[in-house]
This record gives C-alpha cells, sequence and structure tokens, in this order.
C-alpha cells in the first residue's frame, strides 16, 4: 500500500511537472471518451425513441389490407379496393387461435367543423378494440362501446391535434361537431402520440364507430365494406403463423381459386418496425466502434509520450535504480503516471461529452439519451487504455540498466 | 574477523560488438569494516568497473564477491537492488540529484523503495541532512544549492539507510578546491566519528590523502596498495 501511494505521488509529481505536455496527451483521451460518450448517447436517443414508436404503434400487430383497385390500366395501390368486411375481422377473430383482439376500420379524409372553426382529418370507423390495438388510450371523456356500434350512433373520439386546431382551449367532451355536415357528439379526446418514425402526425384523427361511418361518412361507393383489419397476436412468437392463417382463411372467404392473387395484403407491421430498431442498434453500435477507435488513437499518444518520458528520464530511472528501486517500482511508477493521464483523460472526456451531446441535441433536436454504463464503460476504458499503452514504456524503463542509465546524457 | 568486503581473483570482460575489453583481470582485495579507502588509477585502469562490482550495479565475469559474506553471483536484479538499497550508499561525481525535487525529498528516496513509512521518512532523512550541515535547508531544490550542498545532499541520501558502506565515485570530480575539502572534511567526520566504512574512486592525490589506505589500479590489476596517514579536518582546511 505504501508502495501504491509513493508511487501514485512519483506520478502525479512527474505529471504536474509537465502539465502542458500532460494535458496534450489526455487531450486524445478526452476527445475519444467524449466522442464514445456523444455517439452512445445520440445512438441510445434514436434507439429509444424507435422503441417508443414501436410501443405507440402496438405491438405483435398484423396489418390485412384490401386489395387494389384497377381503372383503365392504372392499379390503385393496396387499400383502394375495398374487399374486406366486418364478417372477415369477425371471423378472423373467433376461428384462429392466437388472435387477441380485431379491429377493422374504414377511413377517409373528412372535414371538420366546429363553431367558426374547421379542419381537415382523418376519420377512421372503428370498434373499440382499435383503441386497445393500437394503444391509443383516453385523456377525458369516454371511448365509444358495443351499443355505439350496433346503433351506430353519432359519436366521435377526437386526437389532440384536432381538440387544438378546433377548440383552442374549451372542453370539447359533450360538444357538437360537424363531419361531413352531419352532427357528431364528441364523447372523449385521445391522449397524444406524436409523430410516427416518418413524420406523420398520429394525433391528426377522429375516431367514429365503424357502423356510422360505413352508413352515415362512406358508405355511397362500397356499403359494409372496410379498408383494413388490424389484428393483434397474443405474442411475437405466433405473428407468423396467424399471417399464414389469416391467408388461408381469407382465401376461402373470398373463394379464391388456387391460380389467383390475393385480394388483399397482410403486413407484418412488427416485423417491419423490428428491422428498423434492429438497423438502430446497428447504427449505434457502429457510432460507438467508430468513437472507439479515438479512444485507441488517443491510447497511442499516451504511450508515445510515454516512452518520449521514459527516455528523457533515463538518469531519473538510473538514480532511482541504484538507490534500490526494484524492477516493479519502476514500472508501476510508469504505470501508475498513464493511468492517471487515462483517468483524468477519462473524467474530462466525461465531462466533455456531457456537454457536446446537450449542445449537439439542443441545436439539432436529435433525441439523446445517457446511459450510465456507457459512461462507467468508457471511464474504465480510458483507465485500461492508460495502462495497456503504458505498459511498454513502464516495462522498458524497469528494465533499464542502472549504469547506462546513470552515464545517459 | 571477517571483512566486511572480501574480493577474489575478480575479472571482467566486456563486448564492445567484436572486441573483448578486459576490465579487469584478477584483483584480490579485502576491506575491514571502518577503513577509509582510495582507489586511484588512469581512465581505463578498471576503478569504476571495480566500483560498480563492489556496488551490486554489474556482475564478474569471474572470480568472488562477498559483501558481509553475501555472494552476489547469483542474485536476481531485483535482490541485487534490494542490497543496494540496505548496504549500500551511493556518492557520484555529477551528484545525480533529482531535478525539480527537494533536497529533502531526495534523502527519502532510498528510504521510498525500503517501505519506510512517511513520517519516519521525513525524520531520518533530516537527521542525514544535519549530518552533512545542511539542516534547514531541506526545502530547496537543487538547483538552488551551490556544488558543494549538491554533493552533500547526496551525501546524506547514501548515509540516510544506515549502509554498511559508502561508495563514492570521484566525488568531487566536479568541484572546486575548496568545496572538494568540505566533502572530504564530511567523509571524514563520516569514517572517524560514525565509523561508517568509505570506499572512494579519485585520480587526485591530494584527495586521496585524506583516506587511510590508498589502492592504485592499472590495467585492470591491483599495482600498489599502501596505507596513508590522513591529515585531520583542520589541517586540510589550511591547505
Amino acid at each position: 500500500m505504501t508502495t501504491f501511494l509513493s508511487s501514485l505521488l512519483i506520478a502525479l509529481r512527474a505529471l504536474m511537472v509537465n502539465k502542458m505536455r500532460s494535458a496534450l496527451t489526455m487531450l486524445g483521451i478526452i476527445i475519444g471518451v467524449a466522442a464514445v460518450i456523444a455517439m452512445v448517447a445520440v445512438g441510445l436517443g434514436a434507439q429509444s425513441r424507435i422503441e417508443e414508436q414501436i410501443a405507440s404503434m402496438g405491438s405483435n400487430l398484423l396489418i390485412v389490407m384490401s386489395g387494389s383497385s384497377t381503372s383503365g390500366g392504372f392499379r390503385f395501390g393496396a387499400g383502394t379496393q375495398p374487399t374486406l368486411t366486418f364478417d372477415d375481422a369477425k371471423a378472423i377473430a373467433t376461428e384462429i387461435p392466437g388472435v387477441k383482439y380485431t379491429a377493422p376500420s374504414r377511413s377517409g379524409l373528412v372535414q371538420v367543423v366546429y363553431g367558426n372553426q374547421n379542419w381537415a382529418s382523418m376519420a377512421q370507423g372503428t370498434t373499440p378494440e382499435m383503441l386497445e390495438i393500437r394503444n391509443w388510450s383516453i385523456a377525458s371523456g369516454r371511448s365509444f362501446t358495443q351499443q355505439d356500434i350496433e346503433g351506430a350512433t353519432k359519436v366521435c373520439l377526437l386526437g389532440n391535434t384536432l381538440v387544438e386546431n378546433l377548440f383552442g382551449g374549451i372542453d370539447p367532451v359533450d360538444q357538437i361537431v360537424r363531419i361531413k355536415k352531419i352532427p357528431f357528439t364528441v364523447i372523449g379526446v385521445l391522449t397524444s402520440k406524436g409523430q410516427t418514425g416518418m413524420g406523420q402526425d398520429q394525433d391528426d384523427t377522429i375516431f367514429v364507430p365503424l357502423t356510422t361511418a360505413q352508413k352515415k361518412l362512406f358508405g355511397i361507393a362500397f356499403p359494409g365494406m372496410v379498408g383494413q383489419i388490424a389484428v393483434q397476436t397474443s405474442g411475437p412468437e405466433v405473428l407468423n403463423e396467424v399471417e399464414e392463417q389469416i391467408n388461408d382463411l381469407l382465401r376461402q372467404r373470398h373463394r379464391i381459386l388456387p391460380n389467383q392473387d390475393n385480394n388483399f395484403t397482410v403486413r407484418n407491421l412488427t416485423e417491419i418496425m423490428g428491422t428498423i430498431e434492429q438497423i438502430g442498434k446497428v447504427m449505434s453500435l457502429l457510432l460507438a466502434s467508430i468513437a472507439s477507435i479515438s479512444l485507441i488513437v488517443g491510447g497511442i499518444g499516451i504511450m508515445n509520450i510515454m516512452l518520449v518520458s521514459v527516455t528523457e528520464r533515463t538518469r531519473e530511472i538510473g538514480i532511482r535504480i541504484a538507490v534500490g528501486a526494484k524492477g516493479r517500482d519502476i514500472l508501476l511508477q510508469f504505470l501508475i503516471e498513464s493511468l492517471v493521464l487515462g483517468l483524468i483523460g477519462g473524467v474530462l472526456g466525461i465531462g466533455m461529452g456531457i456537454a457536446g451531446t446537450l449542445i449537439l441535441s439542443h441545436f439539432t433536436q436529435w433525441p439523446t439519451l445517457f446511459s450510465v454504463n456507457a459512461i462507467l464503460l468508457a471511464f474504465l476504458f480510458s483507465g485500461s487504455v492508460g495502462v495497456f499503452f503504458g505498459f511498454y514504456p513502464a516495462r522498458k524503463a524497469s528494465l533499464l540498466n542502472p549504469i547506462e542509465a546513470l552515464r545517459y546524457e | 574477523m571477517e571483512s566486511l568486503i572480501e574480493v577474489q581473483e575478480l575479472e571482467k570482460v566486456y563486448r564492445l560488438g567484436e572486441v573483448e575489453v578486459q576490465a579487469l583481470r584478477g584483483v584480490s582485495l579485502s576491506v575491514d569494516r571502518g577503513e577509509f579507502v582510495a582507489i586511484m588509477g588512469a581512465s581505463g585502469s578498471g576503478k569504476s568497473t571495480f566500483m560498480n562490482i563492489l556496488g551490486f550495479l554489474d556482475q564478474p565475469t569471474r572470480g568472488q564477491y562477498l559483501l558481509e559474506g553475501i555472494n552476489g553471483e547469483h542474485l536476481s536484479r531485483d535482490e541485487q537492488a534490494e542490497i543496494r538499497n540496505q548496504k549500500i550508499g551511493f556518492v557520484f561525481q555529477g551528484f545525480n540529484l533529482l531535478a525539480r525535487t527537494s533536497a529533502l525529498e531526495n534523502v527519502e528516496l532510498p528510504l521510498i523503495y525500503a517501505r519506510i513509512s512517511g513520517v519516519k521518512r521525513r525524520e531520518m532523512a533530516q537527521k542525514a541532512l544535519s549530518e552533512v550541515g545542511l539542516e534547514g535547508r531541506g526545502h530547496h531544490l537543487p538547483s538552488q544549492l551551490s556544488g558543494g550542498e549538491q554533493q552533500r545532499v547526496a551525501i546524506a541520501r547514501a548515509l540516510v539507510n544506515q549502509p554498511s558502506i559508502l561508495l563514492a565515485d570521484e566525488p568531487t570530480g566536479n568541484l572546486d578546491s575548496r568545496t572538494s575539502i568540505e566533502v572530504m572534511d564530511i567523509f571524514q567526520h563520516l569514517n572517524q566519528d560514525l565509523g561508517i566504512t568509505i570506499i572512494m574512486i579519485t585520480h587526485e592525490p591530494d584527495i586521496a590523502s585524506f583516506a587511510m589506505r590508498n589502492i592504485h589500479f592499472r590495467d585492470g590489476r591491483i599495482v600498489e596498495d599502501r596505507e596513508n596517514k590522513p591529515p585531520s579536518g583542520k589541517e586540510g582546511m589550511k591547505q
């Protein structure tokens, strides 16, 4: 212990004597650690944003979309030709095991009017299960019920964006809004979910009972049809199985012959988001690895300076060996010196990394997330870099021949 | 009584590339406790090589060297370091003090490697400094001290571990004659009053005359080994 303490004092003094050089040596480590911390924070921020979005979208989700429509040789893409019905949704829910909820929906752009305000928004006719599947919750008022579906009542739930644009401070619950000139009673307000990963405003939406939408809002062209069916499975492990069974069931229900294409599409959103999540992870790993390289470069800087320092202090080492320093005393002295360089650099780097990240996220509005583990790891790593790159010079010092070292000018 | 130093047929061969240099060609010598020996000789006579072997800084090619009965032949680097630390005090021509380190801390250096705790270390270093007449100057840096004072700090450092033997390699080589005599007075004081054994290399007969025994080296051999009646410290001052 005394050995260690006195070696520490000797090392600190040596570093103090060459303040400028010590500072420059540390700079490499400081930048390396700061880069690691900032990059990990940016990476984790992006990752947690993705995870939030997956959670807000709803987990274990399959979307069954209607087939495409064709007009004059133009095919209009999935969902343009309603081929799905409310009964398809009910059949999926009752006949396929592993399905937790299904929610059929029919949506379209509508103009919503309240008083002298109006706003165009996406109206979704759906069933109460949709709120469960897509993780919506009610901020005030109530959700609609099975009675609303059966009775096709003229009630609606408003997203936050509509509330802000139409009501501006007034409590919208129990107010009457006009959708396509039909009066609807606002029974509840949805909790805000913010934007999707693609920058789409999820709060710019209105929910109405499916039957109401079919009969009153979009009913003229394709009565009784739904645009899509959201399906939530009981867990991620049955997703693929359920997807296949939906395919089989709907082909059967729609009487599609084996050589005909489906008139519907099943999309596995969870899988897609999983891929995005994976990309996010790879990206943050990549950022961290690139930053680690600068830490290693910093370590090489330490080795460089320590080698210079050993050469410069050859005579000092000779004196120490002559008066009885053992190999390990000298080794420890120089090792502690480089360890201290690494650790002080690490601490300053952590400070700079955090400050840099805050500044970066302030100006770019990127989401960032500090990880205590990453910070601790960077600190330990900077110490290890010091020891690792300090070892060779320290060993070189400890093996000096005292006679030659004392003669060294 | 067993001698402090017992050297028999010591040989040392250096290899400088292709050439073999025989620095010592069979040196035998014994030194008793309390002696003050001056070793003289021209440069290249092998006296420095001999000193390095006596100081456990180097090992002989052939022959035997016993210090207090300890044979240095098969000792590891670290064991040699321990003997240097415990039994040997070095004084060099160029002082070899650590720059930017106070006199007191320079004197403490061997004690650090002897694992002596801070308070005791300070106390012992202070005592050694006052032994060489530098009490109260411990906080000075080497650059703030004169050459003579620096050498006295180096002597204090050599003494601080209470070694069996003090080895001095041209201790006055970098000093003017007045300060040389001051240093020699200290050596005499240490030898006569404290009974410390001293072996000193010098090429100056004046300096050698302070010792009780003068040994001459030539071409790796001892050519002369005689008693000397040293002047007392006061006479030295008058010269």
